[in-house]
């Protein structure tokens, strides 16, 4: 059982925790402007990555706040977590893809 | 014979504890186990094999013991302890097992439980390394977490007379125990293992506090109690395990681990043989011939090595005690125990001539494994060390600690320093400094020479008389043919033999299967690595793990306001998520009988429709959204505008993913211009704040708004049917009632006795009904007043089933029963829920899509079948003709919801048709009992389509 950095609350385990996927996939500023294929995308396209990538989790037995974190999918290790809005560290340097937005 | 010697032993003589084992009666002392016991009662066979049905006694003296499994029959039901582990009580009965034993079939009485403990630092094992390092960590003022699997501290100590600074060593282990205690910040554990080693510190350890007390345990206690403790750093210091050599009939009774048969001396006072002969590839069995030689008993050492340890030897000669180099046992004598050996000389690698000695007691040493399993399960990678033939970590791990014999450092001296380093290496990492060193001065010792790597004695034969894991039966044969049949990985070696999977998990078998299957395939064992480990390290019971999270506390379960009333008027519960809700309520006749659900669900259905019901809807989602910007909030999360609600109206609404489909949907109730009360279907209501929150922290931080659950804070009754406006008008006379002052989808505030009640004009039936909502505070006395008046009306309680077949009957779907994941609105019919007007909201984009404007999707009918009283079961397939053609059979659909029908005088059902809504009036077939049921395509509302009945 992972100890997971609650940006709000600090480390905690892992069972408080629910998993909201890739983050930084923004919903589309205009969705009547995308083509059905932009839309489809945005609707059932994720990435798949195996490295480090940055996903969504929510404090969901405590404070019940979503958050962002960087984690490496291949050793589970998170390298950071940081509030909604906050920009995602620059990892560029560790890996690949953290998400599109 | 083995026997109890005088003068030895960690016991208390002074009691006695007698004790029943295979239907006979024997006698022990508190320190015993069941298996030192039985020892010194001369009873080597314990057990038999689990395949074979051979003989099996006792190798070792703890967890590592493979053959001596037990079930315990009394105080209570314990199947497959370990005779080895097992504390010895007074009425003990258990008996040998052949592999398996037997779950009881009576409730367990005791209690478990579960605790949490955090640390900077907890250190596996009370070894000597253990200690050491929990007092440097301890000392250093960390915080500390010492856990053992033994009853006292000391580790291998306790099976050895060593000394410490020219003391025995165990007056130094009971300082140590006595210095821990002092301080605050340690928590030291006795009688508990670590069992798993997982991310980021987490050690569960299982303690066992009151199973040696048998019967006698107080009922308050928990018998065992799981401890979670999670730790800046774990050091494991878990020593080793000796490991034997696989010779033929290696299995017999009377075959014994050299240190093992070294503990049962000293820790037990049982002397395991009078005619030992002891075959070693190591220097550590000349300590164990050399104290029971002391202690009376006539030992031979066998030395497979070309040369014996000169020193070691000459401590032999000087004991009496004959020591022959380059001698391999091969075979052992005897029916059901030893009572001699074949030996035969080594010579490179080459087993030659040889003879017969007698013995009664054979004592084997191959070597150390040295324990690595919490350390490999915390993701540390294990090197093979040739020098040692064992399996050490590879590379230390951040805060994961290897101290003593668990890394190959042999000898109590190195166990010592090397304690004293793990802890300050945490110390170190902790920021802590360390304190001065004051380690115990370890005895002056031959030095160590090197073992030789002997898996197996090299002989003739097929195998199958060569044990290697002993517990699965499981032989040099077995391994033969597995790499004969292509296996090259240890771990498929594993699966195809089973060595190693059983309760001990090839402590003792484990290396011996690599370095067997390396020297098959030519290959190096550092080349094959070792299986790998996983928890726990030792059976734990199910009850252990459950704590008190069962009976009552396994499932939360959330009962309404009413339910004291619902019980008392014999209502029939079914579970909705977490809560227990009245499926309907059977009246019992005058002739005793009770009616059956579907009578008492025709007679609560034609009540509501033609007099009057009262349905507790309490378990429905609540959600307040309030805020300035809820309307606009909730005109993005809703297919229609909720932002134009008026305070005092209702609206119904239907929520969507973004792909279109629809989540769920419920009424939105406009409490204030800045106040909405959302209800959700009852499962849904946690999923429903949750999707809700996610859009308004992540997409819409702007957004001005808080959702708050109130589920629990409102109790709701739909008082439902046309009689409805009389019971309500006099329940509240502050109100008026009549339609055109209170029409459908509005609401009104009043009280009741100064209770504020809150009436809302919203109907799941089709009837004229008020929801009476109220605090659940009040529930009770509101339901039961709404009870008193309707009883000149003929008011009934309905439930939950009477409530889906007046919905059904009116083709209101119910999300998650009418639908699945991938059902819209207007597959539903619920086009005129969906916003033309509204720029966008969460599922809009996906509604125009190709997909989603396909005439052929599936949308929701009605169902009448053609043939009277046949009720389709809900989950049939629909077919288009009478003959069911060979596969594959083109699927037209399914049932969803399917009653009985008062109203209708009939059976009728609900389905997701393709293109159903353009197929009304045709037939389709359902398939029920491989047959076909001819059914009518028919619109989804059956009852009352031009809604007359609403407004009463």
């Amino acid at each position: 059982m992972q100890l997971i950095e609650c940006p709000w609350c600090g480390p905690r385990e892992e069972a408080e925790f629910s998993y909201g996927g890739q983050a930084h996939v923004p919903y589309p500023a205009d969705p009547s402007a995308l083509s059905d294929e932009e839309w489809a995308h945005y609707v059932f396209f994720r990435d798949n990555t195996a490295g480090v990538w940055a996903e969504r989790w929510m404090h969901a037995t405590a404070c019940r706040r979503w958050f962002n974190a960087v984690r490496d999918t291949r050793t589970h290790a998170f390298l950071a977590t940081y509030r909604p809005g906050d920009p995602s560290p620059d990892l560029t340097a560790a890996g690949t893809g953290a998400g599109r937005g | 014979m083995a026997e109890r010697i005088e003068g030895r032993g960690r016991l208390d003589r002074s009691r006695t504890l007698r004790f029943t084992f295979d239907g006979r009666e024997f006698t022990g002392h508190p320190g015993d186990t069941l298996a030192s016991a039985l020892l010194a009662a001369d009873e080597l066979a314990v057990a038999r094999s689990s395949a074979r049905g051979r003989p099996r006694g006792v190798l070792a003296a703890g967890a590592e013991e493979p053959n001596a499994l037990v079930q315990v029959e009394h105080p209570f039901p314990d199947p497959m302890q370990l005779a080895t582990t097992l504390e010895l009580f007074d009425g003990l009965v258990a008996r040998g097992l052949a592999g398996r034993g037997r779950l009881a079939d009576v409730p367990d009485p005791a209690r478990y439980d579960t605790r949490h403990a955090h640390a900077d630092v907890v250190v596996v094992g009370a070894g000597p390394a253990g200690l050491v390092a929990a007092l440097t960590a301890a000392r250093a003022g960390a915080r500390v977490v010492l856990v053992d699997e033994n009853p006292e501290p000391g580790g291998f100590l306790l099976g050895t007379d060593d000394v410490l600074d020219d003391r025995p060593a165990l007056e130094w282990v009971a300082a140590a125990r006595a210095e821990l205690a002092t301080h605050e910040d340690v928590l030291h554990l006795q009688r508990t293992t670590a069992v798993g080693s997982y991310d980021d510190g987490l050690v569960l350890a299982l303690e066992k506090r009151t199973d040696h007390l048998g019967a006698a345990a107080p009922r308050n206690l928990a018998r065992q109690r799981v401890w979670r403790v999670r730790a800046r750093h774990v050091v494991t210091a878990t020593g080793a395990y000796e490991r034997p050599v696989v010779f033929r009939d290696n299995d017999r009774p009377g075959v014994l681990l050299a240190s093992s048969a070294r503990t049962y001396l000293h820790r037990y006072g049982v002397l395991a043989g009078r005619d030992v002969v002891v075959f070693t590839c190591d220097d550590a069995a000349y300590a164990a011939a050399l104290d029971l030689a002391a202690a009376g008993a006539a030992v031979r050492v066998l030395d497979a090595r070309p040369a014996a340890p000169a020193a070691w030897a000459s401590r032999c000669t000087a004991a009496g005690v004959p020591v022959r180099a380059a001698v391999v046992v091969t075979g052992t004598l005897g029916t059901d125990r030893v009572e001699g050996v074949r030996v035969a000389d080594i010579t490179g690698g080459a087993v030659g001539t040889g003879g017969e000695l007698a013995c009664d007691l054979l004592l084997v040493s191959g070597g150390w494994n040295p324990a690595v399993q919490l350390f490999s399960q915390s993701g540390g990678a294990l090197r093979y060390d040739t020098e040692l033939g064992g399996f050490v970590p590879a590379a230390p791990l951040p805060t994961v600690h290897v101290a003593g014999a668990a890394r190959g450092e042999l000898g109590l001296g190195q166990a010592l320093r090397d304690g004293e380093r793990s802890a300050v290496d945490v110390l170190t990492a902790l920021g802590l400094p360390a304190p001065a060193s004051s380690l115990p001065r370890p005895p002056r010792g031959p030095e160590r020479s090197p073992g030789l790597l002997l898996w197996r004695v090299p002989q003739d034969g097929d195998g199958t008389e060569e044990f290697v894991d002993l517990q699965r039966d499981a032989t040099v044969a077995d391994v033969r043919r597995a790499v004969g049949a292509g296996l090259r990985s240890v771990e498929h070696v594993k699966r195809y033999t089973t060595i190693g999977t059983a309760h001990d998990q090839g402590r003792t078998s484990g290396v011996i299967t690599s370095g067997l299957v390396a020297e098959l395939l030519g290959r190096t064992v550092a080349d094959l690595g070792v299986t790998k480990y996983r928890p726990p390290t030792v059976p734990v019971a199910f009850a252990a793990f459950a704590g008190r999270n069962r009976g009552d506390l396994y499932d939360p379960v959330r009962r309404t306001a009413v339910h004291a009333w619902h019980v008392e008027h014999g209502a029939v519960f079914e579970d909705v998520g977490m809560w227990k809700r009245p499926r309907y309520y059977p009246r019992r006749r005058p002739d005793g009988t009770t009616e059956d659900m579907d009578t008492a669900v025709l007679r609560e259905c034609a009540a509501v429709r033609t007099g009057v019901g009262i349905l507790d809807g309490s378990t429905l989602g609540g959600i307040s959204v309030h805020g300035p910007d809820a309307g606009e909030f909730l005109d993005l999360m809703y297919t229609n505008v909720m932002s134009s609600l008026k305070v005092g109206s209702v609206r119904y609404g239907v929520m969507c993913g973004v792909d279109g489909t629809v989540l769920d949907d419920g009424t939105v109730l406009r409490r204030g211009e800045e106040e909405f009360l959302v209800s959700t279907t009852t499962g849904a209501a946690a999923k429903v704040l949750d999707w809700m929150e996610e859009w308004l922290q992540t997409e819409w931080p702007h957004l001005h708004v808080h959702l708050t659950s109130v589920t629990d804070q409102w109790a709701v009754f739909p008082v439902v049917g046309p009689l409805s406006r009389a019971v309500v008008g006099e329940f509240a006379p502050g109100v008026d009632v009549a339609n055109d002052a209170f029409p459908f989808m509005t609401w009104r505030a009043t009280e009741v006795d100064d209770v504020p009640v809150l009436l809302s004009r919203v109907s799941f039936s089709g009837e004229l009904a008020y929801e009476v909502m109220v605090d659940s505070r009040y529930a009770a006395a509101v339901w039961e007043r709404l009870v008193a008046i309707g009883a000149p009306h003929g008011i009934t309680p309905y439930g939950t089933e009477t409530m889906h077949v007046l919905r059904a009957e009116k083709g209101y779907p119910i999300i998650g029963q009418d639908t699945d994941g991938t059902v819209t609105p207007h597959d539903l019919g619920l086009g005129w829920a969906v916003s033309r007007k509204k720029v966008d909201f969460v599922g809009k984009r996906s509604f125009s899509r190709p997909a989603n404007l396909d005439p052929a999707r599936r949308q929701l009918v009605g169902l009448l079948p053609l043939e009277a009283g046949v009720l389709v079961p809900e989950g049939s397939q629909l077919v288009a003709a009478a003959e069911i053609p060979p596969p594959p059979v083109p699927m037209l659909g399914f049932v969803t919801s399917s009653y009985r029908s008062a109203a209708l005088g009939r059976t009728f059902a609900l389905a997701l048709v393709a293109g159903g809504r353009a197929r009304i009036g045709e037939q389709a077939y359902a398939v029920v009992d491989g047959r076909t049921v001819a059914v009518e395509i028919t619109s989804s509302v059956l009852v009352d389509p031009e809604g007359a009945r609403r407004d009463g």
